[in-house]
């Protein structure tokens, strides 16, 4: 067990932690794609990589930096076109986990990567959707992943680009969704899980130093709390040697 | 037949026009990054540009005031940062950009609409969500076999699509190997379609592996051989994607003068590809790509 690690190492290790051996991930970039590769390395030697660039089954021999990395090519098992990404397997069902993160996250795991402030005149312009909206309506289930500050957990998003358990007052099941959505907020301090009865996300374990406190000064909304919260525990010895030696030796994600 | 082949400056003042629609496909691959560099040379104006992931080119044309209006769903700088010049428009008009924002799967859909000659896509995806709030075009259909209501966007067809390649004949059948993105569809959508490659084949090399061709001759206006074309972006098998560059686009895009600057020594002062080549002799040795050889099939029968 590692006594010294940082947040983000911890977070990867968490979010790999949360992968079978076999199953179908679309993987995005950054913790994600680190994500994926400890737990290609560790318990899942057969999970398969999907990237929306249209690399199924990557095996990515450098850290990629972007989404479409030649790396991602080179050794997988195939190499589709981008409509039949989005056609044949996330819009058919087969993508069984989808990885999203966002400038805003809300109660109810709706992102906002659209705009800070309004739409017609941003404060911040983000990126937008790029894939998220249809991954957020398709998976089988989404894992967000994200650093917990009031800014980034407000109780209100500027804009809902990718949607959540409940948006604007209605279900998932009523909207027409055919996946289950997040199920999964994985933090800096500790992980929130999707409570099906309400669809709110309620924070249910704690990592290593932290406090339920911590964790709710910086959400914007009366976060739920388990009652008996789960303890995570700290990277491991390996994962934190691959992490740092063999996944992101340049600490491009991992700062 | 006769051969397509034209310089970069022939091609893009015989095929792009002020006011036109246009499309630079390729995702993160295969960005044809000299063709928009001519496009900014020749000073085309007033044009909507279409792209899921503006990247880079489109910044720098947004920058050099080529552009009315921006169509896509993803306007980052992937792994590096953000598109400044695109940033300072949106968020304080300088200068104005009409922008039409979808998801990857919207564009794709609105590409394969296109493609098809049809005039919608049909998905399930949006319910719930903000960008139909903020994009008519986003509507709604119900299927009239399940009485499912599905979201639609409209079939999108450029006046010219330029699609990079790695290699093509000289009547512009085109075969691209690693990431394929939306080009296939963005060629067929398009009125107009110029194909520039890596490098010039002879026909029986196309016609040796009729599976990788991408785009066939029959839609393609004008085929222009340029080697290095995509940089920084990539073209696999021959060169590795420039990252170095994107970062330090970050650096040079926050700042509308640096950025000015940029494109005077790097577009304006530069005649074509070749020459841009030329100026930085470095790029070839940091980034020319290794070989790795696929084992090819038997097509016989």
């Amino acid at each position: 067990m590692a006594s010294d690690y940082s947040p983000s190492e911890m977070m990867a290790a968490v979010a790999a932690r949360e992968l079978s051996d076999r199953e179908v991930v679309f993987v995005g970039i950054g913790l994600p794609n680190l994500a994926c590769n400890l737990a290609r390395a560790i318990q899942a030697p057969d999970l398969v990589l999907i990237y929306e660039s249209g690399a199924v089954g990557a095996v990515p021999e450098r850290l990629p930096v972007s989404i479409g990395d030649p790396s991602l090519v080179t050794g997988s098992l195939m190499v589709c076109s981008m409509a039949d990404v989005f056609q044949l397997f996330l819009q058919n069902g087969k993508i069984e986990v989808g990885f999203l993160g966002g400038a805003q996250i809300d109660r109810w795991g709706n992102i906002n990567t659209t705009v800070i402030g309004k739409y017609d005149k941003p404060k911040v312009r983000l990126p937008g959707s790029g894939g998220a909206a249809e991954i957020a309506v398709h998976a089988q289930r989404v894992l967000i992943i994200s650093r917990l500050n009031p800014r980034a957990f407000p109780a209100e998003l500027d804009f809902l680009t990718s949607p959540g358990q409940r948006c604007k007052g209605k279900t998932r099941k009523e909207l027409g969704m055919p996946g289950a959505g997040p199920v999964k907020v994985i933090t800096d301090r500790g992980i929130l899980e999707n409570d099906p009865e309400t669809g709110e996300m309620v924070l249910t374990a704690l990592y290593p130093g932290s406090t339920a406190e911590e964790v709710k000064a910086n959400v914007g909304w009366p976060l739920r709390v388990r009652d008996h919260l789960g303890q995570v525990a700290p990277p491991t010895a390996q994962e934190i040697d691959l992490l740092r030696h063999k996944l992101d030796p340049q600490k491009l994600f991992l700062g | 037949m006769e051969s397509k082949v034209v310089a970069m400056k022939h091609a893009i003042a015989a095929h792009v026009r002020d006011g036109d629609t246009v499309v630079i496909e390729g995702f993160t691959h295969l960005i044809c990054f000299a063709a928009g560099h001519e496009i900014i040379r020749q000073r085309r104006k007033d044009l909507t540009l279409c792209r899921l992931t503006p990247d880079l080119i489109y910044d720098q044309m947004i920058g050099a005031g080529c552009a009315k209006k921006l169509v896509f769903s993803w306007a980052g700088n992937p792994g590096a940062g953000s598109l400044h010049a695109f940033r300072r428009a949106v968020e304080k008009g300088a200068p104005p950009l009409e922008i039409e924002e979808y998801s990857h799967f919207g564009m794709v859909a609105r590409m394969s609409a296109g493609a098809a000659s049809l005039p919608f896509w049909p998905m399930r995806n949006y319910m719930g969500t903000d960008l139909p709030v903020v994009n008519p075009r986003i509507k709604t259909v119900t299927c009239p076999y399940t009485g499912e209501e599905l979201a639609t966007v409209p079939a999108l067809n450029p006046d010219v699509t330029i699609i990079a390649a790695q290699r093509a004949d000289r009547f512009g059948n085109a075969q691209v190997w690693g990431l394929l993105g939306v080009q296939k569809e963005a060629a067929f959508a398009s009125k107009r379609v110029i194909v520039v490659v890596e490098e010039l084949v002879d026909q029986s090399v196309i016609r040796s592996d009729p599976n990788r061709t991408l785009i066939p001759g029959m839609i393609v206006d004008a085929v222009v051989v340029e080697p290095w074309g995509c940089h920084p972006s990539y073209a696999q098998g021959f060169y590795d994607r420039d990252n170095d560059f994107y970062v330090a686009w970050e650096d040079i895009s926050r700042d509308a003068a640096k950025l000015q600057g940029y494109l005077d020594e790097w577009v304006h002062g530069v005649a074509d590809r070749a020459a841009y080549m030329e100026k930085q002799p470095e790029l070839k040795r940091r980034l020319t790509a290794k070989a790795q050889m696929c084992g090819g099939v038997n097509y016989g029968f």
